[in-house]
């Protein structure tokens, strides 16, 4: 479990630099994962504890995004003049994305 | 000698992180239970619920965010290495990935532009402000880059966050089953087009639906975060 955290921070912390390093677009963490990805494939699989710790992460990923979501109190004023375009295009635009993305991919796949 | 009334200690309680942290945690877990309770039901999003209830908590004891965020922030931070845990699931999708390399391809570029073309026009339609539509451009990406983006392009971006997390809630409430009322029954496929068009949120959900979904949705959302921030400052530019 331990070594297990450490290595995910350490992959974090590698995507953070390369981020900095290099000016990329992209945020440290999501480089990580990318970073992790390839060390799995070269690897030809992931430890047991690893796998576990993951897991565990995992389970409770909607729990992560509570923090950041209470920050909709401190846009109250912004949102109750906009929330109608704001509510409205985002169910809109969410429900075309998940469409197109959908279909396209099931073309491409040919089934 | 006089025992402190109660003000005194939340006074003192309200200056450490104990309390935000404990808020958050207990919320959550209420939200989810009564989550369960209602079957499931993807309008009762744990996400969705758990906010609600710390926003009215913290409104009716009049704590600013602030301070809240002094001890939700260890929760906030877990986000990092959960995204890096990712790679783990994604891994063991490898022998499927590489067979759909292609037509993932194409549905990240069709997405991505989707999303960012339909939000602009629909919210300009319906007479949001220019700071707003910039904020909304980003809305299908995950959190960190969403507001990077937004600061980019001159959004607002603690607002972009909210519609972020308004995004995902969004998605992961109604993506499912308008992918299966489409007859869309391969679960990489699903996955694909939940993470995205709802990020993380989408890919807490859809690892409810399966394995193969769940990791299928962590790689969209990593990739269009990727694509996305290429493509907003594009047609942001385009869009006027």
């Amino acid at each position: 479990m331990l070594a297990s955290i450490t290595a995910l921070l350490l992959f974090q912390l590698a995507g953070e630099v390369l981020v900095q390093w290099f000016g990329l677009p992209v945020p440290g963490p999501v480089l990580g994962m990318l970073l992790l990805f390839i060390v799995l494939i070269v690897r030809g699989g992931a430890p047991a504890a690893l796998r576990d710790t993951a897991n565990t992460l995992l389970q409770h990923l909607s729990l992560l995004f509570v923090p950041a979501g209470v920050g909709v109190m401190t846009h109250l004023g912004l949102f109750a003049t906009e929330w109608l375009p704001t509510t409205v295009a985002i169910l809109l635009s969410t429900a075309i994305t998940v469409l197109v993305t959908a279909g396209v991919m099931r073309m491409g796949a040919g089934r | 000698m006089s025992t402190p009334d109660f003000r005194d200690i939340w006074v003192y309680l309200s200056t450490s992180p104990l309390l935000g942290l404990t808020l958050t945690l207990l919320a959550y877990q209420i939200a989810h239970a009564l989550y369960l309770k209602l079957g499931s039901h993807p309008l009762a999003n744990p996400v969705a619920l758990a906010v609600a209830l710390i926003v009215a908590i913290l409104t009716f004891t009049g704590t600013p965010y602030a301070v809240y965020f002094e001890g939700a922030q260890f929760v906030h931070f877990l986000l990092g290495p959960a995204t890096v845990a990712l790679a783990v699931p994604l891994y063991a999708q490898w022998p499927r990935l590489k067979k759909l390399f292609g037509a993932s391809m194409l549905a990240l570029a069709a997405g991505s532009v989707a999303s960012v073309i339909s939000v602009w026009y629909i919210a300009q339609a319906l007479g949001a402000q220019r700071q707003t539509l910039l904020s909304l451009a980003p809305k299908s990406v995950t959190t960190p880059i969403a507001m990077g983006i937004s600061e980019k392009i001159g959004g607002l971006p603690s607002f972009t966050a909210v519609l972020v997390i308004l995004t995902g809630v969004t998605g992961a409430i109604i993506a499912p089953s308008l992918l299966r009322a489409s007859g869309i029954r391969d679960d990489a496929i699903q996955g694909f087009a939940i993470g995205m068009c709802a990020h993380g949120i989408g890919t807490a959900r859809a690892f409810q639906l399966s394995e193969t979904a769940g990791a299928f949705s962590a790689l969209a959302m990593g990739l269009n975060g990727v694509v996305t921030s290429i493509v907003v400052p594009i047609a942001v530019n385009w869009l006027g």
